[in-house]
């Protein structure tokens, strides 16, 4: 019963694993963004093997059913990749930002410039159809 | 003295019908002032019918009124102006108030001037909830800035180079105007209110709907509370 499970958990570690470093090598996802999850199914790797490990981590912290640890750990590693997009969003939302304004200012002074050169242009030429008049 | 480079900011969204009689009635009042619009990814006309008139610049979508005004700094400071007047492109403001503002701002030497509605008793009606929202807000910045400060939500400002330049970095975004007087407070620049009146809104609706109103109260509170925990881009 104890060995199915474990087998069965091991199993699905290393495909999840194998999936993250699938992703990565097809340049899906990133490697900077890829860390917390490497870690998380690593974390789960060591686990489905070294069952014991659950129980003396239970005791350590007081714990009576060591099962919940383990549900104690997944949300925390949740938890901290959640929030490790949210800054990421906040990031990629303030360059955007910039992006934008810039892209706007300078827009606003493309289409200045082009309206001087315009200008200075059709002085120039009048300038010279004038000379070539007056000759 | 030699003639100040002065740049009035009007940021606009979906201001068709409004954006047009602002600029003409700034331009009868007005004539040493440049105007820049700053249109803010609006889906109507409000960019053809501005360009006709006045330098637009565009943004490629809406980033709301603070990155709108935050735009504008940037474009006044890369230019080199020296004062700079935010006006709604509703139409709310009225262009006869500027000189006051501008008065307050040059003669007595401040850094910001901000046109309030509730400093002298007058007609503008405001709706009891945003009332509540403005008089909590009205006390947090009258402490920061240790004067008071009666209308904090007002975009109805003049700034100078050193304000200008500061914001050109620093300017918050989604519900901006209370956080701008608390930061710009923070960081030492010298705040004055002046009496203006205001028109309420010809068309349209204000930007603060009874909806997010919470998420405006909730918001705003947790950046004046966070912003005393910040250090900002300094500004000299």
């Amino acid at each position: 019963m104890y060995l199915r499970i474990q087998i069965i958990s091991i199993i699905v570690s290393i495909i999840i694993a194998g999936f993250i470093f699938e992703l990565i090598r097809k340049r899906k996802l990133m490697e900077r963004y890829s860390l917390l999850w490497f870690a998380s199914s690593i974390l789960l790797i060591v686990f489905s093997f070294w069952r014991g490990l659950l129980e003396i981590l239970a005791k350590i912290l007081g714990v009576d059913y060591a099962p919940s640890v383990l549900l104690i750990l997944i949300l925390f590693c949740g938890f901290i990749i959640s929030l490790h997009f949210s800054v990421v969003v906040s990031k990629l939302t303030e360059q955007n930002k910039i992006l934008a304004q810039d892209l706007a200012i300078l827009r606003n002074e493309l289409k200045a410039l082009k309206k001087a050169q315009f200008d200075h242009n059709n002085k120039e030429q009048s300038s010279q159809s004038e000379i070539e008049a007056n000759a | 003295m030699r003639a100040q480079k002065k740049l009035i900011i009007i940021p606009a969204y979906n201001e068709e019908k409004n954006i047009a009689n602002v600029i003409s009635e700034i331009r009868n009042h007005r004539s040493d002032f440049d105007i820049v619009v700053i249109n803010d990814g609006s889906r109507d006309n409000t960019r053809a019918v501005a360009e006709q008139m006045v330098p637009v610049i565009s943004l490629p979508f809406n980033l709301g009124i603070g990155g709108a005004m935050q735009t504008g700094f940037k474009y006044a400071q890369e230019h080199g102006y020296e004062i700079a007047v935010q006006v709604d492109g509703d139409g709310q403001h009225l262009p006869g108030e500027i000189p006051k503002l501008l008065h307050t701002l040059v003669a007595e030497n401040y850094d910001v001037v901000i046109g309030s509605r509730y400093l002298e008793n007058n007609n503008y009606h405001t709706p009891m909830m945003r009332r509540l929202g403005m008089i909590i807000f009205s006390f947090i910045n009258s402490r920061i800035a240790d004067k008071r400060l009666t209308d904090n939500t007002s975009g109805f400002r003049a700034y100078n180079d050193r304000a200008i330049k500061f914001l050109a970095a620093n300017y918050p975004t989604d519900y901006p105007e209370v956080e701008a007087v608390a930061v710009l407070a923070m960081n030492n620049f010298k705040i004055a209110e002046v009496p203006v009146e205001m028109r309420q809104r010809r068309y349209g609706v204000s930007s603060i709907d009874a909806l997010s109103a919470i998420y405006y109260m909730i918001k705003v509170s947790l950046a004046l509370l966070v912003n005393v925990f910040r250090k900002h881009e300094r500004a000299n």
